[in-house]
């Protein structure tokens, strides 16, 4: 049996209201001890109020090699954004 | 929907980016070289860290109040927390870090030369947060906007952390020159014993850095190993200055024409020896290393057993 202890990807809130943003990752024989290490590593000074860590091998990724085909459905709708819409600047609260 | 795109235009695009001053992330496409000199910065950078545990380790026990007990304990701690983040940064490269290890217990991957100086007294804790770290930070700070997105950002937490480093270990000398003529003596020749390593911590000149001009280029490193050492000299004489020592250089002296200071001749044939593996502390360093990994394997072994026996419990209960 291998000893090898599998990669988990650590996130952390930094503080309430905010959402979880990735820091790193790390070394873990199982979701709990990979809680610890997290609290151990990533928030030595109180960087955070909660910790999510997910097994590296469980993310599905897009890659950015596909990076301009798969983003292109958005990449071409202007209109999802309001700087797309031409209104008087007299119009007060657009 | 993968597009397939050519090699040549797979290497205008990493030279777009980093042209654009943009991070290379994760899965991007990077040519062989990046992938190989980052890994082997990153690595060896990890295991100094890893390393730098040592020489401090080495006062834990014998620290001489509780509160500098405490200092150090969180500061060790934090070198092993730095290690740690630097790991995970080679590893989105594809580095495999049990393989790191093991580079590292065998001598085939190096850290910095700075780690296998003895520390004598409990100045040195001082003088290695004053210097070491100061060199440290110097060489850190433009690493943070390094082209690799996770080094840099490692970096970033990095440097946060070793401001704490510099500011304990200055505070312990000041505490230590306010002490008796003894106490005193210590600090000098701890300052003594740490100058020129402190020095050799920013690499062999420019001339002699063959590296240097390709890590530029891909913007990996921001400044020459020159650049960073003048830095260092320039910051750290008002430093020694105000903590009343005398850094050992006669010829360190302020030179108005080129607004620097200029410094005495660097021993790089010590540098070399001690980079080789023949400083006073490399063979104990490593030895160190090796055992405090093969002693722990029964720990990683028995961890990773009980997590496959918790989890066959619960596909058997599912």
């Amino acid at each position: 049996m291998s000893s090898e202890w599998p990669l988990y990807e650590v996130f952390v809130r930094g503080k309430r209201g905010l959402n979880h943003v990735h820091v790193g990752s790390l070394h873990a024989a199982d979701d709990e001890m990979a809680l610890h290490h997290a609290r151990d590593l990533y928030t030595r000074r109180n960087e955070g109020v909660s910790i999510w860590v997910v097994k590296a091998a469980d993310i599905t990724a897009s890659s950015p090699d596909e990076k301009d085909p798969f983003f292109a459905p958005s990449g071409d709708k202007v209109y999802r954004h309001p700087t797309f819409y031409d209104i008087p600047d007299d119009v007060p609260h657009m | 929907m993968t597009a397939t795109l050519s090699e040549p235009d797979l290497e205008r695009h990493f030279e777009g980016t980093i042209a654009r001053d943009a991070r290379i992330e994760p899965r991007d496409w990077v040519p062989e070289g990046y992938r190989k000199t980052m890994i082997r910065q990153i690595a060896q950078h990890a295991h100094s860290e890893i390393i730098g545990m040592q020489p401090e380790g080495n006062w834990i026990t014998r620290a001489p109040s509780l509160r500098r007990k405490a200092i150090l304990l969180a500061k060790v701690q934090d070198e092993a927390g730095h290690g740690l983040y630097l790991y995970s940064a080679a590893e989105t490269l594809g580095a495999d870090r049990a393989e790191l290890t093991e580079k590292l217990v065998t001598g085939r991957q190096k850290y910095s030369s700075i780690f296998n100086y003895p520390t004598l007294n409990f100045a040195d804790v001082g003088v290695i947060g004053w210097l070491v770290d100061g060199a440290a930070i110097c060489n850190q700070v433009p690493l943070c906007r390094s082209s690799y997105g996770p080094y840099a950002r490692a970096m970033i937490r990095i440097c946060k952390e070793e401001s704490f480093h510099q500011r304990q270990g200055y505070e312990l000398l000041m505490t230590m020159m306010k002490g008796t003529e003894q106490q005193r003596r210590m600090v000098q020749d701890a300052t003594d014993r740490w100058w020129w390593p402190s020095l050799m911590m920013f690499g062999p000149p420019d001339a002699d850095s063959p590296n240097t001009a390709q890590s530029m280029a891909w913007k990996i490193k921001r400044h020459t190993n020159d650049e960073l050492r003048q830095r260092f000299v320039d910051m750290t004489v008002p430093q020694a200055e105000a903590l009343g020592v005398t850094l050992p250089d006669p010829e360190l002296r302020w030179n108005p024409e080129r607004g620097h200071y200029d410094f005495g001749e660097i021993d790089w044939t010590e540098f070399k020896r001690v980079l080789s593996g023949a400083g006073p502390c490399n063979a104990e360093r490593v030895a160190h290393r090796r055992a405090a990994h093969e002693n722990g394997a029964w720990v990683r072994e028995a961890a990773a057993a009980h997590a496959a026996k918790s989890r066959r419990g619960r596909e058997k209960a599912a």
